[in-house]
């Protein structure tokens, strides 16, 4: 469905993804993992049409992600980014239900079923006691929660997640990756840069590598997951613990 | 207190706002010749001042109100900035300077206004030119082109005042501070408020969503360009129609979209409207202030919104976490 042909992407004169042919497609979950600048958010920027790649293309159904108009693919492809300001004046639900902006002309709504919807969502990610509490006065942990209830009130088909568990305790960042993964098995795909290979080794079925100079490795989870691959993406030595079925790969 | 009826307060008080500006003035008219004026009766030296004075002068105080909250309100999300206000663009200055070279060479008032109209237009052109690049918006470059020009505006006004003879200098001074006095015509302002009003409604939804940030707002679907540039225009048009008419009233521009919010109005689709009818009638009643309290001599209205927009603020900022 969501497709890179050839895709390189580069910034400040360094290549972060050179020749990348990958394909998204419903009901896949992938995570992208990487060292701390090696194209995560480019990558993902690139992917959901927010920034020009160096060469090649994004495909959405076959078709360029520039000649889509710009509302038609917002309710195919929204995009969790890892930095937003906090400057939305309004309360929590209203900030939720702007996910509803391109289906509905006004993005709030006096619509109950609309306002129901945001509210379950908030649910989900445990915030529904802060629905009339300012966005602006949550915490880290919490606005960041709030953002992926906006992310689920757009429900697009692809759904980009710039590290998802950012700001979040332990049982949140099991919580969302749950509520993710039930997002993939009902039919929506998506992708997330995560620093977490033992959530994404429990939650995703593929994976994507972003090694430094622009060389990239993607498949299934199991294959990509391996100690040899991930001490030379990391840079570091790593101790595998936890057996076959849940494997863990602590620094050593 | 619950937002509707906060809304339905502020839009009352416009035609109250209204009511006192007519109502009040240098000369006192009782109550009953007043409504006998207003509905085409009583004496005509009541009439004339009722519908030749103050009618005109209420009107003109209020669509300059209107149209300074507009802008500051379109600016604060444009540029993301509280501290955003609409004479960040460098328009006042730009008009000052037109209307100060035109008086300085001689020119007939008419000409003195084409001049104003000529600089402001020039400064809001300069800082969008500045401030818009191939790659997209950038709200620092406008705050930045914004501040530049103003400081070069200041410049060429100072040496235009050091240059005038002394005679001239009082009636220059109408375009460094806020006043009303001369504002007899509101026909222009109100036509500029009435488009400016509607365009920005249209963008409501849209300066919200500018909110979660550029990347964000065209991932959900915001034509971000478009919207920016539209927000810009409107803010420009409202502020050059405001100071064309008034000078550079300052605090009703920055204070009233921070009143509203203060008070729990945030969402553009209601902040819009009624930045409009508060910005409207404080003015109003401000400029029934300068007009009545130091009788017959008239304060010129920027001096009063600042001794009561300041302390408002202050106190609103004090009570709210």
């Amino acid at each position: 469905m969501l497709a890179t042909r050839s895709l390189s992407i580069a910034l400040a004169g360094r290549t972060l993804v050179e020749n990348l042919a990958l394909e998204l497609n419903p009901g896949e979950c992938w995570a992208v993992l990487g060292r701390n600048g090696s194209g995560k958010s480019s990558l993902l920027l690139a992917m959901a049409g927010l920034r020009r790649p160096s060469a090649g293309r994004v495909e959405l159904q076959g078709r360029p992600i520039d000649a889509w108009p710009r509302r038609e693919l917002a309710q195919r492809i929204g995009i969790l980014l890892q930095d937003e300001p906090a400057d939305y004046w309004g309360n929590t639900l209203d900030y939720v239900l702007l996910g509803r902006y391109p289906r509905s002309r006004t993005a709030y709504s006096e619509d109950p079923a609309a306002k129901g919807e945001a509210m379950a969502l908030l649910e989900e990610v445990d915030l529904a006691g802060h629905a009339a509490q300012p966005y602006r006065t949550l915490s880290g942990g919490e606005r960041q929660r709030a953002r992926l209830a906006q992310a689920f009130m757009q429900d697009p088909e692809c759904l980009l997640l710039d590290e998802p568990l950012q700001h979040l305790d332990l049982k949140h960042q099991l919580d969302v990756m749950r509520a993710l993964a039930r997002r993939a098995a009902g039919g929506r795909a998506v992708l997330m840069a995560l620093h977490e290979p033992t959530m994404a080794a429990r939650l995703c079925d593929r994976a994507v590598l972003l090694y430094d100079s622009g060389r990239v490795l993607h498949g299934r989870i199991t294959e990509m997951l391996t100690q040899d691959n991930l001490e030379l993406l990391y840079q570091c030595r790593l101790e595998p613990t936890g057996g076959p079925d849940a494997q863990v790969f602590v620094p050593r | 207190m619950n937002r509707r009826a906060l809304a339905w307060l502020i839009l009352l008080a416009v035609p109250a706002s209204l009511a006192v500006a007519v109502w009040h003035g240098s000369v006192d008219i009782p109550a009953a010749r007043l409504l006998a004026a207003l509905s085409g009766g009583g004496e005509s030296i009541d009439r004339e001042i009722v519908w030749g004075l103050r009618a005109p002068r209420a009107l003109a105080a209020f669509a300059c109100g209107a149209l300074l909250a507009l802008a500051g309100t379109l600016l604060q999300a444009l540029l993301r900035n509280p501290l955003a206000d609409p004479f960040l663009l460098g328009v006042s200055g730009g008009a000052a300077a037109g209307a100060l070279t035109a008086m300085l060479i001689g020119a007939t008032l008419a000409l003195q206004h084409l001049f104003a109209f000529a600089g402001a237009a020039f400064a809001a052109a300069s800082v969008f030119a500045f401030s818009i690049r191939p790659s997209g918006w950038n709200a620092y470059r406008v705050i930045l082109a914004g501040v530049a020009l103003s400081a070069g505006f200041g410049a060429v006004v100072s040496l235009l005042l050091a240059l005038a003879p002394a005679a001239q200098v009082h009636g220059m001074l109408f375009w460094l501070l806020g006043d009303l006095s001369g504002a007899t015509d509101p026909l222009p302002a109100v036509l500029a408020l009435g488009v400016a009003a509607v365009v920005a409604q249209s963008q409501a939804t849209q300066l919200d969503l500018l909110a979660l940030g550029e990347d964000k707002a065209r991932s959900l679907g915001v034509a971000v360009m478009a919207v920016q540039s539209i927000t810009f225009g409107c803010a420009a048009l409202a502020t050059m129609a405001a100071v064309l008419l008034g000078g550079s009233i300052g605090f009703i521009g920055l204070v009233t979209p921070h009143l509203l919010r203060l008070m729990g109005v945030h969402d553009h689709r209601a902040l819009l409207p009624l930045s409009v009818a508060a910005g409207g009638s404080l003015l109003a009643l401000a400029d029934a202030v300068a007009r009545s309290i130091p009788a017959p001599v008239e304060l010129p209205v920027g001096i009063v919104t600042a001794l009561v927009g300041v302390p408002a603020l202050l106190f609103l900022l004090a009570r709210t976490r």
